[in-house]
């Protein structure tokens, strides 16, 4: 086999990279950032309209110490090193941080028992700020707790973050910083000559030297494709989620988990950046690697659940339902496998810590490809990016002079936030798009207020339109 | 219609929030009564409220003497609003209620605070999205309210779907029924899951007139689709058997809520049920200083109901204005001893204290849950009050009367029952 040349490609060359990136999940976002800011020249390609359009565009938001991660696996110490780096870069990153901290509640005395495995387990993975409580005390933090909790782990700096703001500006920084997104563009076919990957895509070849699979729910068919094998078998696995509306933001301030059992953390109930409650996920094994659909028994079985927990969430209104889909597999740490003769990695079955790690994640594959022999030559300044802020805990629009007026009345959305979210470096390709970036239309009204201006706003941007054009209408 | 956006002024003798026939009734009426200072606050561009994107007949008999269209009628409301000089400022979103009548504002030009010597709020009523009825499926576009299409079609002329479902046979559901003929689209069926449908006039008539089939005893079960609707999958309540209709779109219609996600964060009560804003015969909230009226009081009544709740409490505010009100601190709580009501309102009755003070409202106004037949009463401790039969459907008006007041005792515990035929 010949040598592999392992000189870095130039950034003005846009028809070959130093990376391709398949994938514009969190953790392609998170990859694309880590390789452009060391220096390397990155294609990211991604499928859907938009970035975060699989298994990221649905979990439970929370940043993990990794305090219940199994000790000493990959997953654990992407965990760690992300949570230091994610504390580190957020202020610059203008992200916010829900300092919640997390309470994992025994119920029964079964549970209870097995609260010492727990701690020990914790304290094992570094996590040494991790406490018994008992009942009286949890009660005294969360008096709006169900009082036939038995005791509990306090797990101080396990936190709140924004799901969407996160991978996003991620990607932005790595495209501010040079690298490349393509979206709606899907990778069908590849080869690898011993020098070059030679990707057909939806739209056309791409060359790469190296081919990095961010390809969550497909990681396993991807690897097939492109390298004929794969290290493990996707097992999508759906959670299912309720959105409180705001006025139940006050009646918790911790992360309410569940003692886990060996297939699922549990139902989770916590705080969301955007003020309010979100009560799941349940954990469902399915065929279907794209279906997110909700279902009206679970929903309402995660209701009784939570009002179990907290009885007060009785009488709050419900404003929204989701689901995600975890890419989990045979397998119970991540699989991250460097194939370092076809200069091919790929990081799959990210299952349910994926935005926790994903800066570890990231911060590993690089160590592991730069020892294979490639260098690079970071970027003298790095460039910052600036996005719209729309965490309850930041400043938003609505409050500044200029705003143009207030389109979503439920999110407090502006004219001018959408305007921006519609153009710039990443603008939103479709309405999901543009309500991860602007949180429109996902409040207590789901669109009844704004979704007739806002289908105005966005005409011409997205393939599928929110609505068409007809005869026309005179008043009176 | 007008679109320019006065700045708020930093005090007011009333600040009214919302500027539907409702505020714009209160407003204009306070103005009439010599009220110096009345300011509307409208968050969008636009005065008028819903009608504004009600495209159809009949609005404006009760104020106008006349029949209008939605818009028109609107228009009309806001002419007269601002002939009477009252301060309208639009663009304009109330964030929080503060006691002592602080409203924190927010206009394009950000952030303001206003100070009032009485409040009234009338935010108005919303449907219930498919999110809060925890409806099966995935996300596709062309699920919408009848609202949203309304504003879709009437404001922006544009329609988000060819060949919908229509959930519901309320009376807006019919309203969304002409609105698709407006619009030229066909809906496939209206589905209602009890026996009869909900509304009460000859609109029975309307759909075989339209020829839209309506499925009764029917329940949606599952929304198909992905980008955009493919289907949906309904069920007989009867015999449990499913079938799918195909169709590109769902307009969920009705099930009011009032909005009132503002009172529900400040310190006034609301029902922790429905979310309604608890009230006496004046409209008048658990801070005195602030009145609640229009739709968001009583899920739904028409247009024309709300501009004379809007009118009522006009006369409400100012007798309060001049200490002519009953005791804000004799108020007797009505308690709800049935499952099958899902509201009542007024929520609290404050005594008069003596024969001066103003009368309120007469009747006490329910909603029950489901289908119900039997017999409703007001009893205190120390018997039967009023009493009458009840035949009725969920969301349909159901009125009690208010016994005299004079006569009741301020350690009174008062209820309501209902017992089924
Ligand atoms: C219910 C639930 C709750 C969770 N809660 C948390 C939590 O609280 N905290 C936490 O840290 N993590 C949580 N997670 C985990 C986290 O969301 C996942 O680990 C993460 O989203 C996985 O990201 P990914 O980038 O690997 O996959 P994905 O997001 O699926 O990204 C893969 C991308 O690749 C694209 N793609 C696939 N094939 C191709 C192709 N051939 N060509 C081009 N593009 C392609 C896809 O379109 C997709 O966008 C949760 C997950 C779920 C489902
Ligand atoms: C889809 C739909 C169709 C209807 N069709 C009919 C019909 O055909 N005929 C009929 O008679 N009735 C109809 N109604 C009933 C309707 O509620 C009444 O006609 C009437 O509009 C109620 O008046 P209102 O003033 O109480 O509230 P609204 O008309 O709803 O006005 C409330 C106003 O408050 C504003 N507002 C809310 N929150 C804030 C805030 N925080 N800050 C500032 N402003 C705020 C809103 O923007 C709005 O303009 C319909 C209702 C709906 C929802």
């Amino acid at each position: 086999m010949s040598q592999i040349d392992k000189t870095q490609v130039r950034e003005s060359d846009s028809s070959r990279y130093d990376i391709i990136i398949v994938g514009a999940g969190l953790v392609g976002c998170a990859m694309a950032r880590q390789f452009t800011l060391e220096g390397a020249h990155v294609l990211v390609i991604e499928k859907a309209a938009d970035i975060i359009d699989g298994a990221s565009k649905g979990n439970s938001a929370i940043l993990h110490t990794g305090f219940d991660a199994p000790p000493d696996s990959v997953e654990q110490s992407c965990i760690t090193q992300s949570y230091q780096e994610f504390i580190q870069i957020r202020k610059k990153l203008q992200l916010p941080l829900l300092k919640t901290g997390a309470l994992v509640l025994a119920w029964s005395d079964d549970e209870a028992d097995r609260l010492d495995g727990i701690l020990e387990k914790a304290h094992q993975n570094g996590v040494d700020d991790a406490k018994f409580i008992g009942a009286k005390a949890i009660l005294k933090k969360e008096p709006q707790l169900s009082d036939q909790l038995k005791a509990g782990i306090h797990v101080p700096r396990e936190y709140v973050i924004d799901p969407w703001t996160t991978p996003f500006v991620y990607m932005l920084q790595a495209i501010e910083n040079g690298a490349r997104l393509k979206r709606g563009c899907e990778v069908q076919s590849g080869k690898f000559d011993g020098q070059w990957w030679k990707l057909e895509t939806s739209q056309g070849t791409v060359q790469g030297r190296t081919v990095i699979s961010c390809a969550g729910l497909f990681g396993d068919l991807l690897d097939q494709q492109l390298i004929g094998t794969s290290a493990f078998h996707i097992r999508p696995r759906k959670g299912q989620f309720l959105v409180y509306d705001t006025s139940a933001y006050r009646l918790l301030h911790s992360i309410i988990l569940p003692v886990p059992n060996e297939i699922t953390k549990g139902v989770v109930i916590c705080r969301t950046a955007f003020g309010k409650v979100i009560v799941g996920p349940t954990a469902e094994e399915q065929e279907s690697r794209d279906d997110a659909s909700v279902d009206t028994a679970e929903l309402e079985s995660l209701r009784e659940k939570g009002e179990s927990i907290i009885p007060a969430l009785k009488f709050e209104p419900v404003n929204a339902t989701y689901a995600g889909i975890r890419p989990a597999t045979e397998f119970k740490d991540y699989c991250i496998k460097h194939y370092t003769d076809k200069n091919y990695i790929s990081v799959g079955g990210i299952r349910s810590t994926g935005l926790s790690a994903a800066l570890g994640i990231a911060k590993r594959v690089y160590a592991d490809y730069s020892a294979s022999g490639f260098n690079h030559t970071p970027a003298d300044k790095i460039k910052w990016p600036a996005v719209g802020q729309i965490a309850e805990t930041q400043i938003r629009d609505w409050q500044l002079q200029g705003n143009e007026g207030i389109v979503c009345h439920c999110e407090r959305v502006t004219r001018r936030e959408i305007k921006a979210a519609l153009t710039g470096k990443m603008p939103a390709a479709s309405l999901n798009g543009l309500k991860r970036r602007t949180r429109v239309t996902m409040g207590r009204c789901q669109g009844f207020y704004c979704s007739a201006q806002l289908s105005v706003m966005t005409e011409g941007y997205f393939d599928q339109s929110i609505s068409f054009q007809y005869g026309g209408y005179k008043d009176d | 219609m007008i679109s320019r956006c006065e700045p708020p002024p930093r005090r007011c003798d009333v600040a009214i929030i919302g500027g539907g026939p409702a505020g714009l009734a209160a407003a204009t009426e306070l103005k009439n009564l010599g009220i110096a200072s009345v300011v509307v606050l409208e968050r969008e561009p636009q005065a008028g409220g819903i009608p504004r994107h009600c495209g159809h007949p009949p609005f404006g008999m009760r104020e106008f003497k006349r029949i209008y269209t939605g818009p028109h009628y609107a228009r009309r409301l806001v002419e007269r609003t601002l002939n009477a000089a009252v301060t309208l400022c639009l663009d304009t979103s109330v964030v929080s209620i503060e006691a002592g009548g602080v409203l924190q504002l927010t206009t394009p030009m950000g952030l303001h605070e206003l100070r009032a010597t009485r409040v009234i709020i009338c935010t108005g009523i919303r449907e219930t999205p498919r999110a809060a009825r925890l409806v099966s499926g995935q996300r596709p576009l062309g699920i919408t309210t009848t609202g949203a299409l309304q504003s879709m079609v009437y404001l922006q002329h544009k329609i988000p779907f060819e060949k919908p479902v229509i959930v519901g046979s309320e009376l807006v559901s019919f309203s969304a029924l002409l609105t698709c003929k407006h619009a030229k689209i066909r809906p496939v069926a209206m589905l209602e899951q009890y026996s009869r449908i909900t509304a009460r006039w000859g609109s029975q008539l309307l759909p075989g007139m339209l020829g839209v089939p309506v499925h009764l005893n029917t329940r949606v079960v599952e929304i198909l689709g992905q980008q955009r609707v493919s289907g949906v999958k309904v069920c007989d309540t009867k015999t449990g058997k499913a079938r799918v209709l195909e169709c590109d779109g769902l307009v969920f219609s009705g099930q009011f809520i009032a909005e009132s996600s503002l009172m529900r964060s400040s310190h006034l009560q609301t029902d922790p049920q429905t979310g309604n804003p608890v009230i006496d015969q004046y409209g008048r909230c658990s801070d005195p200083e602030f009145f609640a009226t229009g739709n968001m009081t009583h899920p739904v009544e028409t247009a024309g109901a709300c501009w004379s709740d809007g009118v009522q409490t006009a006369h409400h505010v100012y007798a309060s204005l001049s200490g002519l009100l009953g005791r804000q601190d004799q108020r007797l709580k009505i308690n709800v001893a049935s499952p099958h009501i899902k509201y009542i309102v007024p929520q609290m009755l404050s005594l008069p204290g003596n024969h001066t003070a103003q009368a309120g409202m007469k009747n006490i106004s329910l909603r029950f849950k489901n289908p119900s037949h039997g017999r409703l009463s007001m009893r205190s401790h120390s018997g039967e009050l009023v009493t009458k039969f009840i035949h009725t459907l969920p969301e349909r008006r159901v009125k009690l009367s208010i016994p005299e007041l004079l006569t009741l005792d301020p350690s009174a515990s008062l209820e309501i029952q209902f017992r089924e035929k």
